[in-house]
């Protein structure tokens, strides 16, 4: 077996062997999964992208710019701030449209959960492949609620608005604790830790993944889907 | 001893990223509270000049103002930068909804990186702020606004104000950053009673500070450009902090729930805003867009015709405009601008008299939105509920008396208004109740009240008419109308209060009248054979339309 070595991690934070793990739960209606499930992907992306980058000579890079846009949801009373990309907002509409298609099919219960995870790469050599190294773990609760009528949708809409609110205050929180992040790569690293495929940010390297759990309370599948180019796939 | 010196390099990097970002923070802010989608692009080639890595537009004024209200100095321990996110009513009321503070602890993180750790967290940071200016109530409320109200800013440097948010405000934290000369912090209060909309209920205690807004209207003139609908009002002119003169600025109406019991909503009107007049005072610069309300109260309107009004008018000697208590430290302060704010104090004088000896008694108040008369006879700054002493019998009217009648504080203005042209007085509604549209309606005319309209509601009308430019000011006087809890504003003239009162009763079904209850029961059944032989005779088409069903 190859053996581990530890990253060097920043002084006081956690190695990363250990992935910081964050849950937040929400109860939504059916039609206010996507939009839930976005806001919250996008306030933690938002956090976790910068500006791409442009090394230059003598390991100086400079970093390209982040704009930011509001988005105002249709079936919950909330608006949040997402990051300037389209090629980002299409890959997290996927992964949310199939999550709540699975959410959908799965049964009447409507429980489940989408993950966000943040990873580094690290190298290995041949034959080995590539570790995948969470340092932070962000996972959504849902459950889907079934309201009767127009005035419970109505005070649903209010009531997820206000709690989105709160989800929001917590992510910001877990962010200012300014906790372990990957060092700042060089060139040849630098797709070890960020996502340098899209054209105007660059996420960390992320994956999102999600589970269903059906009425008996155990988890179906678990579907893994790499949404970042793995140039280094054997 | 210090440990390891800042280099001057870094330290003069350190402060340009404070005074950036304090520029920053307030753009985000502002920006957030204009009442539009914020929309910036990412760009892969770094520009150069977006500072933190975010495409964070500045919006000249805003800048300047920043500036001016810092002076060229930095947030420092004792010295933050705060941005005032405040409301104000087509009226003129105002009221604080949130106060953002940028401050300066001693805690210091001598290890730190400046130029790279500092720099990439206070980008962190502005991130966090963009997220955290979506989800406070004030968000909300600035998208909605327009027409009732404008969402105002104000940067003041030096102690944080909190007094003016009222009580039981909560705090929200943006972040934080350490740095070599000390921790920068960035959080928001704001005020939580936005939220209780018309089911408020009455409190014996000062005036509240709340205010009612029940539906929300698009604004009516899509700006030109997108920065261009957050009024502003410029900061302190001497920098110092806010002098508690200009709480008169801060005050807001209080807002009344109605005597009849159910809570009622009033709307303001949206009479007021046909055509935009700049008013610009002392210290209130405002590019009013759309929006013609006045900050200046000439002595004409100040009075009213008590000879006209109704019986119980005359108790109430002068009309009492009120502001919530914004400053606690100063309770009275709006009460009795008389002693301090330039304001003639009213004496007492019987409900009786003409309308010219009102006239005389009053001065234009620069500066101030309205004054408050107190009705008793001493210029003492007294509150409100002193000159009702006596006046009234039940808990309810001295409630009342206290609040002026919450019947006032916004109207709703219908399709059939009532004007009351060539009446130059500001209560003019209140004059000749036969102009009255609604005469039978309660909250117009109650019958148990003896004051009926509120003065208040009254001043609070002749504020916005004479603001307009037209002079036509009491065009627009408008009729108060019940308007039933969270109703929404309808496009229709028909309003759910209206339509609740029409169908409270409706008509009898027409089968429990007599006349079908005549007709016996046998006659039914003997009709019965004959619609079954019908039936049958069609059962094939019945039974085609079954099957389209399914």
């Amino acid at each position: 077996l190859p053996r581990r070595t530890r990253s060097r991690a920043p002084p006081g934070a956690a190695p990363a062997m250990n992935c910081r793990a964050e849950v937040l739960e929400v109860s939504v209606e059916g039609r206010q999964v996507e939009e839930a499930m976005l806001a919250v992907l996008h306030t933690v992306l938002l956090h976790r992208s910068t500006g791409k980058f442009h090394y230059k000579k003598e390991g100086t890079y400079s970093i390209g710019t982040v704009g930011t846009q509001d988005v105002d949801c249709d079936f919950i009373d909330f608006a949040y701030v997402r990051v300037s990309s389209e090629e980002l907002d299409r890959a997290l509409r996927k992964a949310v449209g199939e999550f709540k298609d699975a959410l959908r099919s799965s049964g009447s219960d409507g429980m489940g959960q989408i993950s966000l995870e943040f990873y580094q790469k690290k190298k290995s050599r041949w034959p080995f492949s590539d570790e995948c190294i969470p340092w932070e773990l962000w996972t959504i609760k849902v459950n889907v609620v079934n309201l009767a009528n127009e005035q419970e949708r109505q005070i649903c809409r209010e009531k997820v608005g206000e709690k989105l609110c709160e989800k929001i205050i917590n992510i910001v929180e877990v962010m200012n604790r300014h906790e372990y992040l990957p060092k700042m790569p060089t060139q040849s690293e630098v797709d070890n830790v960020f996502d340098t495929s899209l054209k105007d940010v660059q996420p960390y390297l992320y994956k999102i993944s999600y589970q269903i759990t059906d009425s008996l309370g155990t988890s179906v599948t678990t579907t893994m889907r790499r949404l970042i180019k793995d140039t280094l796939a054997l | 001893a210090m440990d390891t010196d800042l280099s001057s390099q870094d330290r003069k990097d350190l402060d340009k990223f404070i005074k950036f970002f304090a520029l920053k923070t307030v753009q985000v802010i502002v920006q957030a509270r204009l009442g539009e989608k914020i929309s910036t692009r990412s760009s892969s080639s770094p520009t150069g000049s977006d500072w933190f890595n975010l495409a964070i537009k500045d919006i000249p004024e805003v800048t300047h103002e920043a500036k001016k209200a810092l002076a060229g100095q930095l947030p420092a321990v004792g010295r933050s930068m705060c941005v005032e996110i405040s409301l104000k009513t087509s009226e003129g009321d105002s009221m604080e909804l949130e106060i953002w503070c940028l401050e300066m602890n001693e805690k210091c993180d001598k290890e730190i990186k400046v130029s790279y750790t500092v720099y990439n967290r206070l980008s962190l940071l502005l991130k966090s702020l963009l997220a955290i200016t979506r989800v406070t109530p004030a968000y909300r409320l600035s998208r909605k606004q327009g027409h009732e109200y404008v969402i105002l800013y104000r940067i003041y440097f030096g102690e944080v104000q909190l007094s003016g948010l009222g009580e039981g405000f909560q705090t929200v934290r943006v972040g934080t950053v350490g740095t070599p000369v000390g921790t920068i912090t960035l959080s928001c209060a704001y005020r939580i009673n936005l939220a209780f909309m018309s089911t408020r209920q009455f409190e014996r205690t000062p005036p509240i500070m709340g205010i009612i807004i029940d539906h929300f209207v698009d604004r009516p003139y899509p700006s030109s450009s997108p920065m261009h609908p957050c009024n502003y009002r410029a900061g302190e002119d001497n920098g110092a902090v806010y002098p508690s003169v200009e709480d008169s600025q801060e005050v807001c109406t209080t807002s009344f729930s109605t005597s009849p019991p159910s809570q009622c909503v009033f709307t303001v009107t949206k009479a007021h805003f046909q055509t935009p007049s700049p008013v610009v005072t002392d210290t209130l610069k405002v590019p009013v867009m759309g929006l013609a309300f006045s900050h200046q109260l000439s002595s004409s309107r100040l009075f009213y015709q008590p000879a006209t009004l109704g019986a119980g008018s005359a108790d109430m000697g002068y009309p009492v405009l009120f502001a919530g208590g914004l400053n606690a430290a100063h309770p009275h302060q709006l009460i009795g601008l008389g002693k301090e704010g330039g304001v003639p104090p009213i004496p007492s004088q019987p409900a009786h008299g003409t309308q010219a000896d009102r006239e005389r008694m009053y001065t234009p108040l620069d500066g101030v939105h309205y004054s408050a008369a107190t009705p008793s006879s001493s210029e003492d700054t007294e509150t409100v509920s002193n000159s009702s002493e006596g006046k009234c019998g039940s808990p309810h009217d001295l409630l009342e008396t206290i609040f002026i009648r919450k019947v006032g504080a916004f109207v709703n203005k219908p399709i059939n208004q009532v004007t009351v042209a060539n009446l130059d007085i500001p209560f003019a509604m209140f004059a000749s109740k036969n102009v009255d549209l609604e005469d039978n309606d309660p909250m117009v005319n109650p019958p148990d009240s003896p004051e009926s309209e509120s003065p208040l509601q009254g001043s609070l009308h002749s504020e916005g008419s004479s603001g307009s430019s037209t002079g036509n000011t009491h065009d627009d006087f408008v009729m108060i109308d019940f308007k039933p809890a969270f109703s929404k504003d309808d496009i229709l003239p028909m309003d759910l209060g209206t339509f609740y009162r029409e169908f409270q009763n409706p008509p009898q079904l027409s089968s429990l009248s007599i006349d079908i209850g005549a007709q016996s029961m046998a006659e039914d059944l003997d009709s019965l054979p004959e619609k079954l032989a019908v039936h049958e005779k069609n059962v094939k088409e019945f039974d085609a339309f079954v099957e389209t069903l399914q």
